[in-house]
């Protein structure tokens, strides 16, 4: 089989899985507008937000909630000690960490879908101003931050205090690529828009991706064996 | 890729300052059923999983005829079935979901025949398209063996397949394993139920404290060479 039919196989099932129980994709929306909702109670006085307040929002519920979602697709795996039969397979075990990065990424667009719209709405920010430099950046950032963070949950899913070392390891590795991302952003949806910073910052986040994910490659197999 | 012998020499696994196995060695050949036996946390799983390559061992070597787990790698464990203590089922999936998805993942042809016949092989195929949540822990272990079987191993390790299952389907279980055997596979089986493992068995070995001790073979039952075997 080849790489990519074995990525293929394993997002579809994962999907199917997602589809018949709808519980990570629920809690990781409502964890991600109750977000949003919540900060712009703080930034957003008498109708005006705080200058650059969007873009850090944002990205902040992007990255709770895709924690979140991070740690519940490998807990769903841990259950029934599926992620072994996984590892047992016959298959590169660096397609199943692709696969696991694919179905936490289509996870997390469909997240920050239903998220920019409200960002935009609730803090008045031009979202539909550079549309696709801004959803470049949000796909960038989003790779960035969830190839880390699905070696690590693969890394942790045995550990008895994976809930506390998930973010406790995730958050100082992925700051590069939250500050690319929030920075990128801001420079899109500020009263005078900088195209080029956000592209400056945007190539920054594609070699954090080009990093990263050679990286988590490159040690999934070694970390998986036990 | 095929191969005629199982052989763990001097393998140790430690945990943290816990030895789970201390230099074990052992030998298993074409068509032999091998029962371990041995009291909880023994350490019969820790070696069923190194025998799987899912876990290195600290020290020693395992050997699949002259191969090792790290040279074959997905060859190698294209021919190694194991059913585990927990189940590698997805709740959410049919039992019919299931084993496709397995069948598909070790790249078996013919995935829908090879489906069916499992299912008729578990007594699910009435069943096939019910969410293995809703299944009783009987019904997920026959679906379970059926899952590690699937792909035909020549390496067959059973930790506690006799668990949950009624008379009929230890005895269907017991014909299976000895039908495996007769076929060449090696089979390595944990279980604390002698009577079954006595009947499917040429041999048995016992785990004790991460150390193994051959059961010497006899006309006396299992039970009472076991209990000769391992000391209280």
């Amino acid at each position: 089989m080849t790489f990519l039919a074995t990525v293929w196989l394993v997002v579809r099932k994962d999907l199917l899985v997602e589809l018949r129980s709808r519980e990570i994709l629920y809690t990781t929306v409502f964890f991600a507008v109750s977000c949003v909702l919540v900060f712009s109670f703080g930034f957003v006085r008498d109708g005006q937000p705080i200058d650059g307040a969007a873009a850090g929002i944002l990205w902040i519920a992007i990255a709770f909630s895709g924690t979140l979602a991070l740690g519940r697709t490998f807990e769903r795996e841990r259950q029934s000690e599926t992620l072994r039969a996984l590892l047992l397979a016959p298959v590169d075990r660096p397609a199943l960490y692709v696969a696991k990065l694919v179905g936490v990424l289509v996870l997390l667009l469909a997240v920050e879908a239903l998220v920019v719209p409200l960002v935009g709405i609730l803090f008045q920010a031009p979202v539909l101003r550079a549309p696709w430099t801004l959803a470049a950046l949000l796909v960038a950032g989003t790779i960035g931050f969830a190839c880390v963070g699905t070696l690590f949950a693969a890394m942790l899913v045995r550990a008895r205090s994976r809930d506390v070392l998930l973010p406790v390891l995730l958050y100082p590795v992925t700051v590069p690529v939250i500050i690319a991302g929030v920075r990128g952003t801001a420079a899109l949806l500020q009263a005078d828009p900088d195209a080029a910073m956000a592209r400056a910052w945007l190539s920054l986040l594609v070699f954090f991706d080009v990093i990263f994910i050679t990286l988590s490659l490159w040690v999934f197999e070694p970390l998986m064996t036990e | 890729m095929d191969f005629e012998s199982l052989t763990f020499s001097d393998v140790t696994r430690t945990y943290g300052r816990r030895r789970a196995l201390h230099r074990v060695s052992l030998t298993c050949g074409a068509g032999e059923v091998v029962a371990l036996l041995g009291a909880n946390g023994a350490g019969k799983s820790t070696l069923l999983s190194i025998a799987a390559t899912l876990i290195e061992p600290t020290s020693g070597e395992v050997r699949f005829g002259q191969a090792t787990g790290r040279t074959a790698g997905p060859a190698l464990r294209a021919r190694i079935g194991l059913l585990a203590h927990d189940l590698y089922l997805y709740p959410e999936l049919s039992a019919a979901e299931n084993l496709e998805f397995f069948a598909r993942l070790y790249r078996r042809g013919d995935v829908t025949h090879r489906v069916d016949t499992a299912l008729c092989a578990a007594g699910l195929a009435d069943r096939r398209d019910e969410p293995v949540a809703g299944f009783s822990r009987g019904m997920r272990q026959r679906l379970a063996i059926e899952r590690a079987l699937l792909h035909e191993p020549r390496l067959v390790l059973l930790d506690e397949p006799f668990t949950g299952l009624d008379d009929r389907s230890v005895m269907a279980l017991q014909d299976r394993i000895s039908a495996l055997g007769r076929a060449g596979c090696i089979v390595l089986l944990t279980t604390h139920d002698l009577e079954a493992a006595e009947a499917v068995a040429e041999r048995a070995v016992v785990l004790t404290r991460g150390r193994l001790v051959p059961i010497e073979p006899g006309p006396t039952p299992l039970r009472e060479r076991y209990r000769r075997a391992s000391p209280a």
